[in-house]
C-alpha cells in the first residue's frame, strides 16, 4: 500500500510527463514544419520575407473605395483589401442589425399575418447555405441587362446588371469620410454619456441628420445641386453614387442570410422577458407599443447583445464568401497574391493576423456594451 | 395572454376547445381585432397570395418538364428540362456514368445513417461511433470500388450531392471525436495541456472558414514532407473536421458546465479514476445535455460544405453551375439553382426542426 504523499508524487510526475511530452511533440512538428518549408522554399527557388510588399501588383481588381492603379505596391492593394472587408462587414452589421431587430419583433408579434411572413422568411433564408443565396442573387442580378434595361426605384434610384445607382449628396469622398467620423463620434459621445436606448438613439438620428446636411450644404461644390440624382444618359448612368453589383449582391446576400439569424436571436430574447414585467406594464396601462418599446426590449438587450456580437463576428467572416461573386474583400486579394507573387506564407500569416485582430476588437467591443447594459446591481 | 379568457371555463359534460378551435380564436382576434389589425392582414395574406400564385404559374402551370419539349422552354414558365436533362450531373458530378448506382446507394448509406442517428435508441457513444462507422465505410467502399472488386473511383472523380454528403459525413465523423478531446483538454488541470487547447480553439474559431480550408489545401503542403501530402480533399477534410471540433468543443464546454462540481468529487471520494468519472459519470450527462447544440453544429456544417466550391471541390454548387454552364442550357440558371437550394433547404430544414424537436422534448423531460 502506497501512503498519500507516494501517490501525490506520483500523479505530479505523470502531468509533468504528459506536459514534456505534448511540448516536445509540439516543438518538434514546428521546427519539422518550418524545416521542409524552408527546404520547399529554396527548391522552389522563392525568397521569403516581406520585401515584396513593395512590389507593384500589375493586377486588376473590382471594387475599391480608394484612389487605385494597376501599379499600386502589393502593400496598398492588400490595405483596399482590408478597407473593402471592413466596409463590407461594418454595413452588413448595421443592416443586418436593424432588419434583424424588425423582423425578430414580428416573429414575437402576436398578430398571425407578420408572424406568419417573419417565420417564412427566417425559414426560407436560414437554411440556404450563405454562398448558394450570393451566387443566386448574383445571377439573378447580372442578367437584369445593361442601364438601358435596368428597373427604376420610382426614378431616384435604378437597379441594372452593372450596379445599383442611388441618389446621393454632392460632396467630394474626404467629406463624405468626415461625415461619417462624426456620425460615429456622436454614436460613441451618446453611449459614454449613459443616455438612455430611444433618447440616445433619436437624439444620434437627429444629431446625425442635422451635422450631414450642415456639412452637405457647406461643402458643395459651387453651383452644383444640393442632391446628385442618376441620369441615364446614353449607355451608361450620370450622377448619383454608384453601387457596384458583386458590392450590392454580396451585401443584400449577407443581410438577407444574417437577418433571420438576429431575428431568432432577437426573437429569443424578447421571449426571455419576465412575463411579469410586460404584465405590470399593461396593469400600469402602458400601450403595447410603451410595452415593447420601455420594457422588454431594454430588458431583451442584456440577453440579445452576447449572441448578437457572435454574430456580428460571423458576418466579418462571412464576407470572405464574396471571392464567391468577385468582390475583391481581403482574402480575394490575398488569394490572388498568392497566385502572382508566391508569397504564400506571409500572405496567408497576414490575413490570418487581420482576422485575429478584427475579431478580438469587436468581441472586445460586445463585451464593453454587455457590460455598460448589464443591470446595476443594488 | 391569458388563456383562460380564450377557453372559457367549459360548463359540465362540455369539451374543452380543440387546439384548432383556440388556434382559430387566436387569429380572429389579433389578426382582425381592430381595424389596423385587420387591414395589416388582409394586405400581407394579399401580398403573399399574390407570390405564391405568380410562382405557381412559373413554376407549375407553364413549366415544361420534359427534356424532349427543350424548344417549349422559355415562354413565361420554368424550364424544368434543364433539371430532366442534367439532374445525374448535378448529384453526382463527373462520377462514371454507368457506375451511378453506385453512387445512389452511397448517397443512401449517408442519409440512412444520419436518420438512424436520430432515433434514441441509437443515442449511446458505442452505438453512434459503430453507426457511423459503417456508413462511411460503406459509403466509402461503394464509391471508391476496387476494394468491392468494382472499377474504381478517385476521389477526383467524385462529386455533386455524393461530393456533399460526403464531405459532411466525414467532417462529423472526424471531428466528434476531435472536439471532445479538445474538450477535455480545455478542462485539464495541466496548464500546457490547457492552453494547448485554448490557442487551436480560438485560434480556429477567429478565422474564417474559407481561409482555415485554403491554407489546408494550398499552404500547408509547403510545410510536409513529400510522403505525409496526401490527397488535397483528406487535407481539407482534416482542416473542416479541425473547426467543426473547435466549435464542437465550445458546444461540450457547456454541457460540462451544467454537471455540478459535487458529483465529479463523489468520484474521486469513491476511489474512482480521471477515465472512470469522466466515462461513467460526467460525458454520459454532457452529451445529453449537448445534444440539441450538437444538432445545431452538425446543421450548420451541412451547411458550411458548400464553402468548398471555392477551393476548387465539384460539391453540388459547383456541379450546378456546371449544368447551366453550356450555352443551350445557360438562360435555364434559376431553375438550377432552385433545385440545388431546394436539395439543401430540406436537408438543413428538416434537421433543424428535429433539434428543435429535442430540445422541446428535454426541456419537458427536466421540469
Amino acid at each position: 500500500m502506497q501512503s498519500a504523499e507516494q501517490l501525490r508524487t506520483r500523479v505530479k510526475r505523470r502531468k509533468l510527463i504528459v506536459q514534456g511530452t505534448i511540448l516536445i511533440i509540439t516543438v518538434l512538428a514546428v521546427w519539422g514544419a518550418v524545416s521542409n518549408a524552408q527546404y520547399n522554399l529554396t527548391r522552389l527557388n522563392m525568397t521569403s520575407g516581406f520585401a515584396f510588399l513593395e512590389r507593384g501588383t500589375g493586377w486588376n481588381y473590382s471594387f475599391s473605395l480608394v484612389e487605385r492603379s494597376i501599379n499600386d505596391p502589393y502593400a496598398y492593394t492588400l490595405f483596399i483589401g482590408l478597407l473593402n472587408t471592413l466596409f463590407v462587414g461594418f454595413t452588413c452589421i448595421v443592416t443586418t442589425t436593424i432588419f434583424g431587430f424588425v423582423v425578430g419583433t414580428m416573429r414575437d408579434a402576436r398578430h398571425p399575418a407578420l408572424n406568419f411572413i417573419a417565420n417564412v422568411y427566417v425559414q426560407i433564408f436560414r437554411n440556404i447555405p450563405l454562398i448558394l443565396q450570393a451566387v443566386f442573387l448574383y445571377a439573378l442580378l447580372i442578367h437584369i441587362g445593361g442601364p438601358r434595361q435596368a428597373i427604376s426605384l420610382g426614378d431616384v434610384a435604378f437597379l441594372s446588371g452593372r450596379g445599383l445607382m442611388l441618389p446621393g449628396l454632392n460632396v467630394s469622398p474626404w467629406v463624405a469620410v468626415a461625415m461619417l467620423g462624426a456620425c460615429l463620434a456622436l454614436a460613441i459621445g451618446l453611449i459614454l454619456a449613459k443616455v438612455t436606448l430611444w433618447r440616445g438613439l433619436a437624439g444620434w438620428l437627429g444629431g446625425s441628420v442635422a451635422m450631414i446636411m450642415v456639412m452637405a450644404v457647406s461643402f458643395r461644390p459651387e453651383g452644383a445641386n444640393l442632391l446628385s440624382l442618376p441620369e441615364l444618359q446614353g449607355l451608361r448612368f450620370r450622377g448619383g453614387v454608384s453601387v457596384p453589383i458583386e458590392l450590392f449582391a454580396l451585401v443584400a446576400s449577407i443581410t438577407l442570410y444574417g437577418s433571420a439569424y438576429i431575428a431568432e436571436i432577437v426573437r429569443g430574447g424578447l421571449a426571455q422577458v419576465p412575463r411579469g414585467l410586460v404584465e405590470a406594464g399593461q396593469a400600469l396601462g402602458l400601450t403595447r407599443a410603451a410595452i415593447w418599446a420601455r420594457i422588454k426590449v431594454p430588458m431583451a438587450l442584456r440577453s440579445i447583445i452576447p449572441p448578437l456580437g457572435n454574430q456580428w463576428i460571423f458576418m466579418m467572416k462571412a464576407t470572405t464568401i464574396g471571392i464567391a461573386i468577385g468582390f475583391s474583400d481581403l482574402f480575394y486579394i490575398t488569394v490572388n497574391s498568392i497566385s502572382q507573387s508566391g508569397q504564400t506564407l506571409e500572405l496567408i500569416l497576414l490575413l490570418m493576423l487581420t482576422f485575429l485582430a478584427i475579431n478580438y476588437s469587436i468581441a472586445i467591443f460586445t463585451n464593453w456594451l454587455n457590460a455598460r447594459l448589464q443591470l446595476k446591481e443594488h | 395572454m391569458a388563456l383562460t379568457e380564450i377557453a372559457a371555463p367549459a360548463p359540465m359534460g362540455l369539451t374543452p376547445p380543440s387546439r384548432v378551435q383556440i388556434a382559430r380564436t387566436k387569429f380572429l382576434k389579433y389578426g382582425f381585432g381592430s381595424p389596423l389589425a385587420a387591414a395589416v392582414s388582409v394586405l400581407v395574406f394579399a401580398l403573399l397570395a399574390y407570390i405564391l400564385w405568380r410562382f405557381v404559374d412559373w413554376a407549375v402551370v407553364h413549366a415544361v418538364w420534359s427534356r424532349d419539349n427543350v424548344d417549349q422552354c422559355g415562354h413565361g414558365g420554368a424550364c424544368w428540362a434543364v433539371i430532366d436533362a442534367r439532374h445525374r450531373l448535378i448529384l453526382f458530378g463527373t462520377y462514371p456514368f454507368e457506375e451511378h448506382w453506385r453512387s445512389t446507394l452511397a448517397a443512401i448509406a449517408i442519409v440512412a445513417t444520419v436518420l438512424l442517428s436520430c432515433i434514441p435508441a441509437m443515442w449511446q457513444p458505442a452505438r453512434l461511433a459503430v453507426l457511423w462507422v459503417v456508413g462511411f465505410a460503406a459509403y466509402y467502399l461503394l464509391m471508391e470500388g476496387s476494394l468491392l472488386g468494382l472499377q474504381q473511383v478517385t476521389t477526383d472523380g467524385w462529386g455533386g450531392l455524393s461530393l456533399t454528403l460526403f464531405l459532411f459525413a466525414a467532417v462529423v465523423l472526424l471531428g466528434m471525436p476531435m472536439g471532445l478531446g479538445l474538450a477535455l483538454m480545455r478542462r485539464s488541470d495541466m496548464p500546457v495541456v490547457k492552453w494547448f487547447a485554448l490557442i487551436i480553439i480560438d485560434t480556429i474559431r477567429s478565422l474564417p472558414l474559407v481561409t482555415t480550408l485554403f491554407t489546408a489545401a494550398v499552404v500547408v503542403p509547403l510545410f510536409l514532407p513529400g510522403w505525409l501530402d496526401g490527397d488535397k480533399i483528406w487535407r481539407v477534410i482534416l482542416a473542416f473536421a479541425l473547426f467543426f471540433a473547435c466549435y464542437q468543443a465550445e458546444v461540450f464546454r457547456g454541457g460540462f458546465q451544467a454537471i455540478p462540481k459535487g458529483q465529479v468529487e463523489a468520484g474521486k471520494a469513491l476511489g474512482l479514476g480521471y477515465w472512470n468519472i469522466m466515462g461513467r459519470i460526467v460525458l454520459p450527462q454532457v452529451f445529453r445535455h449537448a445534444l440539441p447544440s450538437t444538432i445545431n453544429m452538425v446543421v450548420v456544417t451541412f451547411k458550411e460544405t458548400a464553402i468548398v466550391t471555392i477551393i476548387g471541390f465539384f460539391d453540388i454548387l459547383a456541379s450546378g453551375k456546371t449544368a447551366f454552364g453550356t450555352a443551350d442550357w445557360a438562360p435555364y440558371y434559376i431553375e438550377v439553382y432552385l433545385f440545388v437550394a431546394a436539395i439543401y433547404w430540406v436537408f438543413i430544414y428538416s434537421l433543424g426542426q428535429y433539434g428543435e424537436y429535442l430540445k422541446g422534448r428535454m426541456a419537458l423531460s427536466e421540469r
